[in-house]
């Protein structure tokens, strides 16, 4: 199978901007992305810079973006991204700084993880032997240690294309997994930190991490995850707890969403209100906001579910 | 063709221009509907991060309804799609659906686990067929050149939404050459529009709202057209505060899907209601579709 690679180059020590270069190489139906720049560095260009050590996705070496969308390149088969006569894009991970060709820097990832103390905090005095967790309890948390590191979610996520600060995906990942670990006693301390700013309530839910993610970990759902349980301990004075509050009490008052009364009630005091006042004042001019809000015919039936269901939540707190 | 139809609480308040324009293209597209009048908000990926079977509670009582018209059902949001498509999923569990079926028991409804879902977008190419779309415009968008927004629920995750890999994150493409118009392509067209968080981070919201705008802009866009209300509240409504915080003119209008399809089939502004529009589509489509009186 005959395939190019469309090859995103770009040396910051002698390059003042990225270039493309295009190779194209004979390869075997089966092979990856991978096996291919390896071929084109061993027998076209000796300068094309990548990074890899398994090839058989355990290792993490190997993130970057093929075709637009975060992956690993010893994961990924030629011809489901290009087939035979093809061309496929090779680009470096997104979101981190390249050092050159398709070798990002994976400090500033490191540095985050690190920052979430991914290390189990247990309480009291060592037991005896080991620390005991329930076969069930290890399954849960079971999903979030399948992540090998690999930044594929950090290059995509967009979020971290606007605010560099942002924990990102696989940072806060790491985090769920040792708050769903049953033998972390810290649990406290790591929810309260989580619910910072750059934190759980700076993801937008845009799936992007769910999606590129090689290992199934969905980065995203560990995130929600540690938003219901940083409310569930209390950490509720930010606007992302206070925008859900709104929002379910919308939703139970009238069966839909009541977008005024959601904005107004989501934000922490009459300043950050005024900010809105410009949008708000348009909207209403152009005849966007709702005079009155009606709700569904049956109301009363959802607000029963409603009752059922949040005290049932609220029990098992 | 007849469709439950399930307009969603934006379609319904800070967007009227979509109710409105979808009912203006009902009728040429043959699309009959009976809409869901009692059918709650499908939690918008909020209620579901917060209590999951609650969600799916109200979703199920949404397919219940359906399901007792014996009607698939009609949407008009990506994030609406996304989140009745996840409830979907979980539901296909018998158990589950059993459970989740005695919380609707009061109120004598029952899901069975029949019921199909349909974004508008996906109707249009999977059952009315886009040579019949062609063939309804009587006003081509030729000269037009337009950027797809698809919103991030309905695109991902792909397994979910996209399950025979029919390549729905091409729609949007497709049905803008089939009006005559050009698509602009750009990495931004299925990012984030920066909505959920909003209320949380405003600065990094509107940094991806800017963000995809100018990406679109820069690419050659008159306008940009999506298939999600949610976005379009950001897009257009808070364009003015993106394009400051970005520092940049903008200025590009932002069509619903259905305003798109009804300028092709020769509707008036009125039915399709721009006027409601904060970034003003009223001199991009003046210069292109003459005699159109927008
Ligand atoms: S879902 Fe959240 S963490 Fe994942 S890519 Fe999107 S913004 Fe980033
Ligand atoms: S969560 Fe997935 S994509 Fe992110 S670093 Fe871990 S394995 Fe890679
Ligand atoms: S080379 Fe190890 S994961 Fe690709």
């Amino acid at each position: 199978m005959k395939v190019t690679l469309r090859v995103k180059r770009y040396d910051p020590e002698r390059d003042r901007s990225p270039r493309w270069q295009e190779y194209t190489v004979e390869v075997e139906d089966y092979a990856t992305v991978l096996d291919a720049l390896i071929k084109v560095r061993e027998e076209i260009d000796e300068s094309l810079a990548l990074r890899c050590s398994c090839r058989s996705h355990i290792c993490g070496s190997c993130a970057m973006r093929i075709n637009q969308k975060g992956g690993l390149a010893c994961k990924t088969k030629l011809a489901e991204v290009a087939g035979d006569g093809g061309t496929v894009v090779v680009e470096p991970a997104g979101n981190l700084p390249v050092v050159k060709d398709l070798v990002v820097d994976l400090v500033p990832f490191f540095d985050k993880v690190r920052a979430v103390d991914p290390y189990l905090q247990p309480a009291g005095p060592p037991p005896e032997r080991e620390y005991i967790a329930s076969n069930e309890d290890m399954e849960n948390v079971k999903g979030a240690m399948a992540c090998i590191l690999c930044g594929a979610c950090v290059s995509d996520c967009t979020v971290l294309e606007v605010d560099p600060d942002f924990l990102g995906p696989a940072a806060l990942a790491k985090a769920w997994r040792f708050v769903a670990d049953p033998r972390d006693a810290a649990d406290e301390e790591r929810l309260g930190a989580l619910s910072e700013r750059n934190g759980i309530w700076d993801c937008t839910h845009c799936f992007m991490c769910v999606e590129v993610c090689p290992k199934d970990v969905k980065p995203m759902e560990r995130i929600l995850d540690l938003r219901r349980r940083a409310m569930e301990a209390g950490f509720k004075n930010n606007n992302g707890s206070r925008h859900s509050d709104a929002f379910v009490e919308t939703i139970r008052e009238s069966g839909r969403l009541d977008e005024t009364k959601v904005a107004i009630r989501s934000t922490s005091g009459l300043g950050e209100l005024l900010s809105w006042s410009g949008v708000g004042l348009r909207s209403f001019l152009h005849g966007k906001v709702p005079l009155s809000h009606k709700p569904i015919p049956g109301a009363e039936h959802v607000r029963k579910i409603f009752d059922k269901l949040e005290t049932k939540a609220g029990e098992a707190q | 063709m007849k469709f439950a139809y399930y307009p969603g609480c934006v379609a319904k308040g800070g967007a009227p221009e979509l109710y409105k324009s979808v009912n203006a293209c009902l009728g040429p597209l043959g699309i009959e509907v009976e809409e869901l009048h009692g059918a709650a908000c499908t939690g918008a990926g909020v209620l579901t991060e917060r209590n999951p079977e609650l969600a799916d509670t109200l979703n199920a009582r949404t397919f219940a309804m359906a399901e007792r018209l014996g009607l698939p059902i009609l949407t008009i949001c990506s994030t609406c799609t996304g989140t009745m498509y996840a409830s979907h999923e979980r539901l296909k569990d018998d158990a589950y659906r059993a459970r989740i079926n005695e919380h609707l028991a009061d109120e004598g409804l029952e899901y069975r686990g029949t019921t199909e879902i349909y974004h508008l977008m996906w109707i249009l190419v999977e059952k009315i067929g886009l040579d019949k779309v062609r063939s309804l415009v009587k006003r081509p968008l030729n000269g037009l050149r337009i950027a797809p927004f698809y919103g991030c629920y309905i695109v991902r995750p792909s397994r979910l939404v996209d399950p025979e890999h029919q390549k729905r994150d091409t729609y949007l493409e497709q049905i803008i050459a089939h009006l005559g118009a050009d698509a602009v392509d750009y990495s931004g067209k299925t990012k984030c529009c920066g909505f959920p968080i909003t209320t949380m981070n405003r600065r990094n919201a509107l940094k991806l709202t800017g963000r995809n705008i100018a990406e679109a802009k820069d690419q050659g866009a008159d306008l940009m057209v999506t298939p999600c209300p949610l976005c379009h509240l950001n897009l257009d409504g808070q364009q003015i505060d993106a394009a400051r915080v970005i520092g940049r003119s903008l200025d590009v209008p932002i069509l619903h899907l259905p305003q798109l399809l009804g300028l092709a089939f020769g509707l008036s502004p009125e039915e399709l209601g721009l006027r409601h529009h904060i970034v003003t589509p009223r001199t991009v489509l003046q210069k292109f579709l003459a005699g159109a009186a927008v």
